[in-house]
């Protein structure tokens, strides 16, 4: 039997591990999301499914925090709202961040972020207009998070997705206040 | 006295059957839609593909963007019929594909969708990306 300790690069070695550990992944899945590594250390075996769901969402969050890099580039800001933006852009960060690792520790490879996005960056001409494209995104966010929700195999993860499916819609909420529109336009998320 | 009970349970019966088969409406499609823009749009790949061409096109065809295998050798070609199933289970129908989505359970707001991306395929913008 090999050792995980000859294994050429370290990720080898944790797929080795992984697979002789025999250990279920189980509620340190929501450690892991938090950042927690000493607790993420004692993962286990990860359904591929769960890893593409979160790969996924990776690649959506990457997307988000270019576009608001856009929006804060863009000049058409204020100051209050420019804040805001960038403050929203540090949670997206925050959540690719802990995506990507968490693809990592469960064997997987992260997306990377795309070289360039196509945005609709003719169309915004106003704050009014970053606003309503922001908002647009961060509904979608939403929808997609909570389609992801109840797909995943470890209901930890579904747990920690639900987590960032709550800072999302509060993002959305404020974007939509930002805008004067009603904050909150339902009971319900879709 | 029955006769009016008969007549409104006529009625109640006739508005549950309009309910239940409410002819595809686009405008609908279209407020739905922004569920989808967390990944996709007409007229840019994202993280999912664009839609402007998706009605008759083969999956996993569109030159550059990144399909999954699952996709790519799914042999599907999107017409209402194929987006209606895919979009109410995604992932049974196409089991390794890269969007992780439950679907969209409710069967009229999939036919307002599928309406509103076939209204969307003749619109200026996706017609603007053919010339």
């Amino acid at each position: 039997m090999s050792s995980f300790f000859e294994m050429p690069t370290p990720i080898a070695a944790r797929r080795l591990f992984l697979g002789h550990s025999g250990l279920v992944l189980s509620g340190t899945a929501i450690a892991l999301l938090a950042g927690r590594e000493a607790l993420a250390a004692q993962s286990g075996v990860a359904d591929p499914k769960d890893v593409q769901i979160l790969n996924t969402a990776l690649g959506a969050e990457l997307e988000a925090i270019a576009a608001y890099q856009l929006g804060a580039e863009s000049k058409l800001l204020q100051k209050p709202v420019l804040d805001l933006a960038l403050a929203f852009q540090g949670h997206h960060k925050e959540h690719a961040d802990v995506l990507a690792k968490t693809v990592e520790k469960l064997g997987g490879k992260p997306v990377a972020a795309k070289a360039n996005y196509n945005f609709p960056a003719d169309q915004l001409k106003s704050q009014a207009d970053v606003l309503k494209f922001a908002a647009k995104l961060e509904q979608g966010a939403v929808s997609a998070y909570l389609g992801a929700v109840p797909l995943f195999a470890n209901r930890d993860l579904s747990k920690a997705a639900a987590s960032i499916l709550g800072d999302e819609a509060m993002h959305w909420a404020v974007l939509r206040q930002a805008l004067g529109e009603v904050p909150v336009p339902s009971a319900f998320v879709a | 006295m029955r006769a009016a009970r008969r007549g409104l349970v006529g009625a109640l019966a006739v508005c549950a059957l309009a309910s239940a088969h409410a002819a595809p409406d686009a405008a609908r499609g279209e407020q739905l839609y922004v569920r989808c823009m967390a990944c996709h749009a007409l007229a840019a790949d994202r993280v999912g593909p664009r839609h402007c061409g998706l009605i008759g096109r083969r999956a996993g065809s569109v030159a550059g963007f990144d399909y999954s295998p699952a996709m790519k050798r799914s042999g599907i070609v999107w017409n209402s019929k194929t987006l209606d199933r895919f979009l109410a289970k995604p992932l049974a129908v196409v089991p390794g594909s890269t969007m992780t989505y439950d679907g969209v359970a409710d069967a009229n707001e999939r036919a307002d969708l599928i309406a509103y991306l076939e209204q969307a395929n003749r619109s200026s913008e996706c017609i603007g990306l053919r010339g």
